[in-house]
């Protein structure tokens, strides 16, 4: 069991370090445009960040993030082993950009949500990674996170 | 040509360090500072300039890290801390200020970690739009 959790946190890794597609660990990218339908008003955002447990908008892809804010975000849920996540590219439309920093009364990119309600951006993200937050409100929405795992693999060496 | 020299270091070492209260402080920092004095009454206001680690032109005022410590802050969640924060520069925000990354705390967690954090290295933004928010 511990085995096959180091070669799939390994595989993880060199998908990180941009080893390109085909990783067993691939988030549910979905891009702005098809997935946004095209824009940014309030019931299509409403909407959009309901339809997954968790969501993200970034800048730049989890496979290419064109900003280290939006990098830490997606370091940080790859960490837990969250995959199934949304995550929507605002550079790629700016209705979008705009529309969501209107809906959740947020200045800047990145930002999260779970279970459809903003969590917060990067750094509220590091803050419940670093004092355990983000492992118990994952466990809420079904999601057991990677580092429970690595903890028990831990204690019982 | 020693003076020179050090000055000419001196230089490259606030450029690096943002302001790192060299005394060439610009407005937007000016107004950040004065503007979370007024609303948080801090106890600890550090506020770093990050535009040279992104790109934004030379003495750009865009990307910005701040430690805000207020007594204000208790009981409050991350998110309403940020969003005190986030009120008090609206202006900043709607205006020349692309990034703000914010730690908030109170006087008692401050004092178990009183560090201004590093900032994630820029990964490009939007090569499209290079140099505007």
């Amino acid at each position: 069991m511990s085995g096959s959790l180091r070669r799939a946190a390994a595989a993880l890794l060199r998908w990180g370090r941009g080893a390109g597609g085909g990783g067993f660990w691939v988030p549910g990218v979905r891009a702005a445009g098809s997935g946004a339908g095209g824009g940014g008003s309030a019931e299509q955002l409403d909407a959009l960040v309901k339809k997954d447990k968790v969501v993200v908008f970034l800048k730049g892809t989890p496979e290419q993030p064109q900003c280290g804010f939006s990098n830490a975000v997606v370091q940080i849920l790859r960490l837990h082993g969250a995959r199934d996540y949304a995550a929507y590219n605002v550079l790629d439309d700016p209705e979008l950009r705009q529309g969501i920093k209107d809906y959740s009364n947020w200045p800047t990119i990145p930002q999260v949500y779970l279970n459809g309600e903003f969590v917060g951006g990067c750094d509220i993200l590091l803050q419940m990674h670093q004092n355990g937050d983000l492992v118990e409100e994952l466990k809420k929405l079904g999601i057991h996170s990677a580092l429970l795992d690595e903890k028990k693999d831990q204690d019982s060496k | 040509r020693l003076v020179s020299g050090l000055v000419y270091l001196a230089g490259r070492v606030c450029l690096s360090q943002g302001s790192a209260g060299s005394g060439a402080m610009g407005p937007v920092e000016a107004a950040i500072r004065t503007k979370l004095e007024q609303a948080l009454s801090p106890e600890v206001l550090e506020l770093r300039n990050e535009s040279g680690g992104h790109a934004v032109p030379p003495g750009s005022e865009t990307h910005f890290r701040v430690a805000v410590v207020s007594s204000r802050f208790e009981g409050l969640s991350p998110l309403q801390r940020h969003r005190l924060v986030h009120t008090a520069l609206a202006e900043e925000l709607a205006g020349p200020v692309h990034a703000l990354a914010i730690q908030a705390r109170t006087p008692a967690q401050w004092r178990e970690n009183p560090e201004l954090d590093t900032s994630p290295p820029c990964l490009g933004g939007s090569k499209k739009t290079r140099g505007t928010p």
